[in-house]
């Protein structure tokens, strides 16, 4: 009885885990169909080289460049903000502060996560837009610079809580004997706890940036949407999800603009797999040293 | 005791949706008396969704089924007598009148509502008026300075709908394209391309540069709606339900529906639905405007 109790479970546990790993083979293979086919149709180099994207019109024109210039900048310019803010916030939490605030400080930064993006972004249209207008002399704040900040938010609390998790997990005796060596706080922080903590950070970064890229609702409300190169992060810009999420509701079924939209889902995935395949390798590098 | 809690939620759950569905069965009798076929355009496939839902409401033995894929293959399946109504933002062209008449299909017009665009400015914008060739250089973004249309010297930000919106389409089509078919022309890269109307008009409410367009029916006191001129020579009209309904303002074309013979049936009662002050009611909620006074 306690045998086949075991076996189904462990069955049952094989399943869940073959399941998920089914949906990403499937999920891969689904955007390889669609966006190969659109490759063979209209031209690789023509799609990611192309300045102009006009999918609706007649000749339609699927120039993706502007979408990725448009979501590099703004990942670019979230990930300045929230890496330095992240970081220091963990280290702040796990190392200076004392243990009573710690907790209510770590909850409320981990409440940060659940704000939906939508709302987000709403609050972001409503405070943030005409701030940034006003601020920097700009004939719009719907920019990239927003959505940036926008963005930053929603990265903080998972950089925050991995880092934390990271620093928090370097052996006490590491900071015993730096400080016994005679190093000051600061000294032991820099060059010790950060310095043993770093595989965790890069992968909380990684992980923040993945969140940042993949973010769709807050940066359509926030960026402006117009799909030209920006000369500088102070303009408009159209990002790769944000095109997907806007134009998929009307396209036909099979048509070259939906085709075209899963192509630019392949891009981001190419996109967000080559990120992953970085911070492994920082990881692995790390482990080894 | 969770698990009894759960079963009993499961099953009250159960028991409302069976009540639920004998209640509309009750209501609506168990057989269909009839069914309507329309299909058309794409502007105004919201407008006639909405209608068929009210329509369905009130008269639950009906069935009212609404496709879009444009004007013309509306026509071309109202030609075809596989579709009871064809709709459509534009009147039906001779050739397809001809070609009507050859398979014994004798179109019939209702216009049922009017799609005008109204340009809108910030209020604290000084320019109040605009020809359609200053429109167009203004979204292909040959004039990025509201200085060269008598307005202050600031930059000019032009805010769009996305590409595949009904509204997008039109304002190409009759500003951008002029109406000429094969033109090419479209909207510049550096136009703001906003998802709904609703964030066009936030957006121009708290910015003094910005210019957009959006149905007639966003137009209220927040914002300014600009007059407009064929050309320099033309009166400049001021985009309401009067000048629209006259034919006067030159962003707007009427919306029609098109019968085979004069309808009879439940086609005849889905049509007068609409023409009434009820239907024209929803012309108004769907952003457009309605072919008469409702007050």
């Amino acid at each position: 009885m306690r045998k086949t109790l075991d076996f189904i479970v462990e069955k049952i546990i094989f399943i869940c885990g073959i399941v998920s790993i089914i949906f990403v083979i499937l999920i891969f293979s689904f955007l390889f169909k669609e966006g190969l086919s659109f490759f063979k149709d209209f031209g690789v180099l023509k799609f990611i080289g192309g300045h102009f994207w006009y999918p609706s019109s007649d000749p339609a024109s699927f120039g993706v460049l502007p979408l990725i210039v448009g979501s590099v900048f703004v990942t670019i310019g979230a990930c300045a903000i929230a890496v330095p803010i992240g970081v220091m916030t963990a280290l702040f939490i796990s190392e200076i502060v004392p243990k009573g605030i710690r907790d209510i400080l770590k909850s409320l930064v981990e409440l940060m996560a659940a704000i939906p993006s939508v709302v987000i972004g709403f609050i972001g249209m409503i405070t943030l837009v005409p701030l940034v207008k006003s601020i920097f002399n700009l004939p719009t704040g719907l920019t990239a610079f927003s959505g940036s900040i926008m963005l930053a938010f929603m990265a903080i609390p998972t950089i925050v809580t991995i880092s934390e998790d990271a620093i928090r997990s370097v052996p006490w005796q590491y900071k015993q004997g730096a400080l016994a060596l005679g190093a000051t706080k600061w000294q032991t922080l820099r060059r010790i706890i950060l310095k043993a903590a770093m595989p965790g950070i890069i992968a909380a970064v990684m992980l923040g940036i993945g969140r940042v890229i993949g973010e769709t609702m807050a940066v359509m409300m926030i960026t402006g949407n117009a799909a030209h190169i920006p000369h500088s992060i102070f303009e408009p810009v159209r990002t790769m999800t944000a095109t997907i999420a806007a134009e998929m509701g009307e396209t036909v079924r099979g048509g070259m603009h939906y085709k075209s939209l899963f192509a630019i889902g392949l891009v981001l995935f190419l996109i967000t797999f080559l990120i992953n395949f970085i911070a492994d390798l920082f990881l692995g590098k790390n482990k080894n040293t | 005791m969770k698990k009894v809690i759960l079963n009993l939620i499961l099953a009250l759950l159960a028991a409302s949706c069976l009540f639920y569905s004998c209640g509309k069965y009750a209501n609506g009798g168990d057989k269909y008396a009839g069914s309507i076929q329309i299909k058309g355009s794409d502007t105004i496939v919201n407008l006639i969704q909405a209608w068929s839902e009210n329509f369905v409401e009130q008269h639950p033995t009906y069935n009212v089924s609404v496709t879009g894929g444009g004007s013309g293959t509306g026509f071309a399946s109202l030609i075809n007598k596989t579709y009871d109504i064809a709709m459509s933002s534009r009147e039906i062209e001779d050739k397809e009148e001809s070609l009507a008449k050859k398979n014994n299909v004798n179109p019939v017009e209702f216009k049922v509502g009017l799609d005008g665009l109204a340009v809108l400015v910030n209020k604290n914008n000084p320019v109040d008026k605009l020809t359609i060739e200053q429109l167009r250089d203004i979204f292909m973004a040959k004039i990025t300075n509201w200085k060269e249309v008598g307005g202050k010297d600031l930059k000019i930000v032009i805010l769009s709908r996305e590409s595949n919106s009904g509204t997008h389409m039109f304002f190409k089509e009759c500003v951008l394209r002029n109406i000429d078919k094969n033109a090419k022309d479209e909207f510049s890269v550096h136009s703001l391309m906003m998802s709904s109307s609703q964030a066009i008009y936030d957006e121009i409410v708290q910015n003094p540069n910005a210019l957009g367009y959006v149905g007639m029916g966003f137009v209220n006191d927040g914002v300014k709606a600009l007059s407009i001129a064929i050309d320099g020579k033309s009166n400049y009209i001021y985009p309401n339900t009067e000048n629209v309904l006259k034919g006067l303002y030159p962003i707007s074309r009427p919306l029609y529906l098109y019968t085979n013979g004069e309808p009879s049936g439940v086609i005849k009662m889905f049509i007068d639905y609409a023409l009434s002050d009820e239907g024209q009611k929803v012309v108004l909620e769907t952003d457009f405007v309605p072919i008469k006074s409702l007050y």
